[in-house]
């Protein structure tokens, strides 16, 4: 028996879960040892390659979520290219082996691609190589995934995954990845996220030592692939992977049922949609609709986003939503979410200053193409606005006025539209005092920011973190106002903010009164089944 | 939104050119190229295309090639096709562009 003590190699959590397991190593290379033919025998072992992965690509196609589909098509379409081999016929005839006239093909491209400062390029050079190993693995007779035994809990370890790898692999056999390469933005983390398998990239460890089948921790919380784990750290991670399984088992039974507590009361359980782009490939089904749609992401690039780009971006969040109602925040920059070119500069307190809707109105050229994108998106289904940090009643006069204006034009312009319903996150304490006071059809409360107002502490110091705290009973006689106001004036009221998701939390805000919340949707099933056990 | 775009056909030599702005924020990337190659190859005619006065025309049925060209936001995007259906072949393509390739900007 070795007495080695565990190896500890550090990584960047890029999906977050456990995995106690054997790990499987897979050393992917690009070099290869492949014994040439012929120019004839290399030109057919090449074309044979490409055909097999064609096959392989377009299987997978017919399978693949939307996500996915865009890589595998984008793959698809350059293997479609009829002068994409061109050069490597000419390569080969000069005597040069199939595989290293193959990497040449996508070298140029892939070499361009990486060279970009965009994320998004060295994203797709990523696609890229995905592609350029398909084929070379097909060349080398390799284009198999790597095998566990059914039903072990084995952790992946290599260098890269790519999507496509990614795609094929059984995952009821793997339970999660360590890589050494990768990155937390990658497609193949937004697919691991999407999916729940946990990963970990970056690893700090030298794979070419590490023998295969040896048993390992995957913590892809704390950002640990531990080996040989001791017989402490196993016993605890063994029991937190059980104890997290079997939660998640019980939580899971809840998430396609409506939300209902153990007395009987119906809890709407919507969902905050950070990425419309992963929403697609959640079931509807699964939450009461969206309770909150950040809309900061579409002002991320170096122009402002136009009328058609947002509309585009509103207008597939009702579809998905399939009649259910979708809550879309007017922009909330300002704070620890700056804008170029639109925020102010210089503002001595931010949390303080021009954000929120402040910042919209003070910048009605901005607001008012968000607010014709959401009139048009509102004929498509229910649609409702949502406006962050109003203080006043004055400021909700003023954006119905806008959104009246806007109504009126797009109906002389003759373009489809409807009044949405207008609503207010009640984050600001002077507005959660006299919520009745504002004209408005819901509410939505943002415990973060009025945690932070009701106990003056910054959310991000954490010296302060026992005076931030949303048990606070200021906070809570606060959200028990609003929750009244609410019921008298017959207008929903949620909490979209971290408490709503945290079991601690929940049973109190449930308890005061609330009725409706909105969740990641990574924490649905959790809340439904916190809801569950709530006796009241 | 999209610039300015024009078509002209000279029908007699069954040759036509167009340009048109790429406006999508990480310009002319992946999943549109496809696009663009894709109606290019449903044309007859020999298409070729370049961005900006100064580029090369290349190929505008080749994805990789149109790939590599990375064309960024704001650079103006020119089509020239000689064949039978040249005219519909530039038009459509045109239209495709100034439809932002009917991608939200993500």
């Amino acid at each position: 028996m070795s007495r080695k003590t565990e190896l500890r190699w550090r990584g960047t959590v890029a999906s977050r879960g456990l995995v106690l397991g054997p790990v499987v190593v897979r050393r992917s290379t690009e070099g290869t040892a492949r014994r040439q033919g012929t120019p004839d025998e290399e030109w057919q072992a090449l074309t044979d390659a490409v055909e097999r992965t064609q096959q392989r690509l377009q299987g997978l196609a017919e399978t693949a979520d939307e996500m996915a589909a865009e890589v595998l098509e984008v793959q698809l379409a350059i293997l479609d290219d009829e002068g994409l081999l061109d050069p490597a016929r000419e390569a080969i005839e000069g005597g040069a082996p199939a595989d290293r006239a193959w990497v040449d093909v996508l070298g140029d491209l892939i070499a361009v691609y990486e060279a970009e400062e965009d994320e998004y390029f060295r994203a797709r050079a990523a696609d890229l190589k995905d592609l350029r190993d398909s084929v070379l693995a097909a060349l080398n007779g390799a284009d198999e995934v790597p095998v566990a035994t059914e039903g072990s809990t084995a952790i992946l370890v290599d260098r890269e995954l790519t999507p496509s790898r990614f795609l094929e692999m059984d995952w009821t056999r793997f339970r999660g990845a360590a890589l050494t390469g990768g990155s937390a933005t990658s497609h193949v983390a937004m697919l691991a996220r999407s999916r729940g398998i946990p990963l970990l990239v970056g690893l700090d460890g030298d794979l070419s030592a590490l023998p295969q089948a040896v048993e390992a921790v995957l913590d892809a919380e704390e950002g640990w692939l531990v080996l040989k784990p001791e017989e402490a750290t196993r016993a605890a991670f063994g029991q937190a992977v059980a104890a997290r399984a079997k939660e998640a088992e019980q939580q899971a039974a809840y998430l396609a049922q409506p939300a209902e507590t153990a007395g009987g009361r119906r809890i709407t359980v919507l969902m905050n949609v950070d990425d419309p782009g992963a929403v697609e490939a959640l079931d509807p089904g699964h939450c009461d609709g969206i309770g909150l749609t950040r809309t900061e992401f579409l002002f991320t690039g170096s122009s402002l986003p136009d009328e058609t780009t947002q509309y585009q971006v509103y207008a597939a969040l009702v579809r998905w939503a399939s009649g259910r109602p979708v809550t879309i925040r007017t922009l909330d920059a300002g704070g620890d979410k700056p804008i170029a070119g639109l925020t102010p500069d210089g503002e001595m307190n931010t949390f303080l200053g021009v954000r929120g809707i402040r910042l919209s109105l003070a910048r009605p050229d901005v607001f008012r193409v968000q607010l014709r994108a959401l009139a048009r998106a509102a004929a498509l289904g229910p649609l409702k606005v949502m406006c962050p940090m109003v203080t006043v009643p004055e400021e909700i006069v003023q954006v119905r006025e806008l959104l009246s204006q806007v109504i009126m034009d797009l109906r002389t312009e003759g373009t489809a539209c409807a009044m949405p319903q207008l609503g207010m996150m009640v984050e600001v304490p002077a507005a959660a005092l006299r919520a009745g006071g504002f004209a408005v059809d819901f509410y939505s409360i943002g415990s973060n920011d009025l945690v932070q107002y009701v106990t003056a502490t910054a959310r991000d110091n954490g010296a302060l973190a026992p005076l931030h705290n949303p048990r606070d009973p200021a906070v809570l006689e606060l959200i028990g106002r609003v929750v009244k106001a609410g019921a008298a004036a017959d207008r929903e009221v949620s909490v979209c903010g971290d408490m709503a998701a945290e079991p601690e939390f929940l049973p109190i805000l449930l308890g005061l009164g609330l009725s409706a919340v909105s969740v990641a949707p990574a924490a649905l099933a959790r809340v439904k089944a916190t809801i569950a056990r709530f006796d009241g | 939104m999209s610039g300015i775009a024009k078509t002209m056909e000279t029908s007699e030599d069954r040759q036509a050119a167009g340009e048109a702005v790429i406006s999508h924020k990480i310009g002319l990337h992946a999943r549109p190229s496809v696009k663009l190659t894709k109606l290019a190859k449903q044309f007859r005619s020999a298409i070729r295309l370049r961005a900006g006065e100064d580029g090369a025309w290349i190929d505008a049925k080749s994805v990789v090639k149109v790939m590599a060209l990375k064309v960024k936001a704001g650079q103006v995007l020119a089509f020239e096709a000689a064949g039978e259906d040249s005219g519909e072949a530039v038009t459509a393509l045109v239209a495709l562009v100034e439809r932002n390739f009917d991608e939200p900007q993500d």
